[in-house]
């Protein structure tokens, strides 16, 4: 099963490549990672998209804990949460295909950021699954690139991951 | 007061009450080894190759309960340390490498002997730190022997940039005499609920076993699990790291379990149905195929580390806490006088396990005309009363050990269990000899593990290290080549230790004493005569029965009630 780890750790240097070496080194999976600092600067907090089955989930939850700079860390699949994406992607928009790509990026809400007389720059936040969408939609050759922060998750309601 | 970073290093070892550090002087150091010769509280003890160094204050920090202290050069000293650092890291040794490194500005510039300490050692410590500030230097060493030592112990290496000990820029030293960290707080009391749940699964219990680990040790915790195994008349068993958290010469020690365990402990792993593990860390070498483990059982698992809980064995009842504690507590709640204990409940349980220990699986042959490994090592049993610091190498002789040196004291045993690191065993015994100058301390080796690390002698030498070396020679990588008779029908592909140095000579160019004995009648004499030599290192060549094997033995991926015994023909 698919599961959101979020993560407050100490801002140091080298604090991410201790999380990504613990995942090449026990085997785990990682989908995706994003970090950032908070609004404390001397905290970051990162966002990890992995999967396994529950045995697998709490060692990984029990190992990221055992790391010296991580403060705490919540399984946001264990409650209600809502989870965002961000992804730029650059589309072909020539002849025919500039309206109805225009038609497409509307339908999902997406804003066109950038117009050249051959492209868009299309931007778009949502569900992993909604990006997953668009990007089936559009006809693959008029993909030029396609960029993806990987989600950024929080809980709903007042509880939270902070100290 | 005002010190260079150099100074403030060796303050800080002071501080932390550090008598030895183990190193090997290089470019990046140089400034912290002139601190170090300008005083004599911390004495240096000079290795010859930084691998000893990082073993040598292992064994240190295993017979003593302190942190070993490690100082090495940049570059070529740290890759050199990292296998010693390893073998701490899979024990849970407590450890602080000091490791030297380029100046700061030409970092990632590929300078001369610059590695990239901090990543190459990072997925074998507990932590470790880049130094960029000399200002942040002696809250680095607090921290670091703060996370070296509490919790779940293991090493932590400090990285240090010469510039930062740079002897021109001074600043103000103050030693923290706190260490607060918000993301580092070890648990260290049990839950009450949890530890009252499992003295009741306890005392209700018909076929308990203890399985004990190398956390009883680590945890200074053998006063509190022999009184509650005692109080209880449980039987317990021992992992490799564990032996000496019990006494072995006690009736309720069932011997080592696991792949060369005990008829009898194993047979009780199969057989239990309370099974209560404590600072043990459910191991493949201890488990076999998990599957077939423990099948009747519901498992109490007493371990400070919480990743160590479920991770290869699902358990019923999780405490995590200080084993100490954890026992500590329970011995609180069963000295309770409501509580109710009925000791006839496990009669049945110790008539079995009497019938398991009446097949003596330990037996060996004392026909042959050669010397058989164990035999040896009773023989050093009985020279040394059992009150000998005994460390190892890895192979045969580690297991023989193991099963025929009976420790009845924790702190006792040296042994790289975890990473198995042939190659440990002479700078461990170098360790362990400078941190208990008064006490005998036995290097058991084999003929291939001692060559792992044989410069060390020459240390041995320069500090009048006492050491008596028992080298059980067969000419074989002994455990290769019994896998290799067991499994891969006797092609015995290159374990064979040919073209041996004369080991008697090897010793002697170091100043050093040997003897060779291949007669059984005259093994114990020649301990004897060894042993009276209270001054000097003396290398005994054991030559022995070079195809003996160590049995009992589970092959890996089987259950613990399928273990291979002495071939009967071999008892003769």
């Amino acid at each position: 099963m698919r599961h959101i780890i979020s993560i407050l750790m100490e801002n140091e240097a080298g604090a991410l490549s201790r999380v990504a070496g613990l995942f090449s080194a026990r085997g785990y999976n990682i989908e995706s990672l994003t970090v950032s600092p908070t609004e404390d600067k001397t905290l970051s907090r990162m966002t990890l998209v992995t999967w396994g089955n529950n045995e697998i989930i709490e060692q990984i939850t029990k190992q990221l804990n055992k790391l010296i700079e991580v403060v705490k860390l919540i399984d946001l699949a264990e409650g209600k949460h809502i989870e965002r994406e961000l992804m730029m992607i650059k589309l072909k928009a020539e002849g025919d295909h500039r309206e109805e790509v225009k038609r497409l990026v509307d339908i999902f809400r997406g804003k066109i950021i950038d117009v050249s007389d051959n492209s868009y720059v299309v931007e778009m936040t949502g569900a992993t699954s909604k990006l997953d969408a668009f990007v089936d939609t559009v006809a693959n050759e008029l993909i030029v690139e396609v960029v993806r922060t990987g989600p950024s998750a929080i809980s709903r309601g007042i509880g939270g991951l902070h100290l | 007061m005002e010190l260079n970073g150099g100074e403030i290093i060796v303050e800080c070892l002071k501080k932390e009450g550090v008598e030895h550090v183990f190193g090997y002087p290089g470019g990046a150091v140089l400034h912290i080894y002139d601190a170090i010769f300008n005083q004599d509280d911390v004495k240096h003890i000079l290795v010859r190759h930084e691998q000893g160094a990082a073993h040598a204050a292992d064994g240190y920090a295993r017979t003593t309960g302190k942190p070993g202290v490690v100082l090495v050069t940049s570059g070529p000293g740290a890759t050199n340390a990292v296998t010693g650092i390893a073998t701490a890291y899979m024990d849970s040794v407590p450890m602080v490498v000091i490791t030297g490194q380029v100046p700061s500005p030409v970092i990632g510039s590929d300078a001369f002997q610059e590695v990239d300490t901090v990543g190459i050692t990072r997925p074998c410590v507990k932590h470790n730190f880049l130094v960029k500030d000399v200002n942040d230097l002696a809250e680095t060493f607090k921290k670091a022997f703060y996370i070296a030592t509490t919790g779940r112990p293991g090493p932590v290496v400090i990285d240090v940039p010469k510039d930062i000990t740079s002897p021109w820029i001074k600043v103000p030293f103050k030693y923290p005499t706190k260490i607060k960290m918000r993301s580092y707080n070890p648990t260290t009391k049990g839950h009450v609920g949890q530890i009252k749940r499992a003295v009741k699964m306890m005392l209700a219990a018909k076929r308990p076993v203890f399985y004990t680990g190398g956390g009883v040790v680590l945890d200074g915790a053998a006063a509190e699990l022999t009184k509650l195994a005692q109080r209880l008349n449980f039987p317990l068993t021992s992992t490799l790291m564990g032996l000496g958290g019990y006494p072995a010469t006690d009736k309720q020690f069932l011997g080592m379990l696991g792949m060369h365990g005990t008829y009898e402990a194993n047979m009780a792993m199969h057989g239990t149905d309370v099974l209560i593990a404590v600072g043990a860390r459910f191991d493949d070498r201890i488990t076999g195929n998990v599957e077939r483990f423990c099948p009747d059982a519901k498992i109490i698992h007493i371990d400070i580390d919480p990743s160590s809980i479920s991770k290869n064995v699902r358990v019923d009842i999780p405490i995590v806490g200080s084993v100490k504690s954890v026992l500590q507590s329970m011995n609180d709640v069963l000295a309770d006088v409501e509580i109710d204990h009925k000791p006839e409940l496990i009669d049945g349980w110790w008539k079995d396990i009497e019938e398991w220990r009446a097949r003596e699986c330990l037996k060996y042959s004392t026909k042959s005309k050669k010397i058989m490994p164990q035999a040896a090592i009773e023989s050093l049993y009985n020279v040394t009363n059992g009150n000998a610091i005994v460390c190892s190498d890895v192979g045969q002789h580690q297991m023989f050990v193991a099963q025929f040196y009976k420790f009845d004291r924790p702190n006792r045993w040296a042994n790289s269990g975890g990473l198995g690191t042939m190659g440990f065993g002479l700078p461990a015994a170098m360790g362990a000899q400078i941190a208990n100058p008064d006490d005998e301390v036995v290097l058991v080796t084999g003929d291939a593990s001692i060559q792992m690390c044989i410069q060390e002698l020459s240390t041995c030498m320069q500090y009048g290290l006492p050491l008596k070396i028992i080298l059980l020679n067969n000419g074989y990588m002994g455990m290769v080549r019994q896998w290799q008779e067991f499994f891969y029908e006797k092609r015995y592909s290159e374990s064979i230790v040919e073209a041996q140095p004369d080991f008697i000579k090897l010793v002697e160019s170091y100043g050093h004493i040997g003897m060779t004995v291949s007669d059984p009648a005259e093994l114990d004499s020649t301990m004897e005569k060894a042993f009276a030599m209270k001054d000097r290192l003396v290398l005994i060549n054991v030559l022995i029965d070079p195809e003996s094997n160590v049995y009992p033995m589970i092959e890996a991926g089987k259950g613990h009630n399928e273990m291979y015994m002495p071939p009967e023909s071999e008892l003769v």
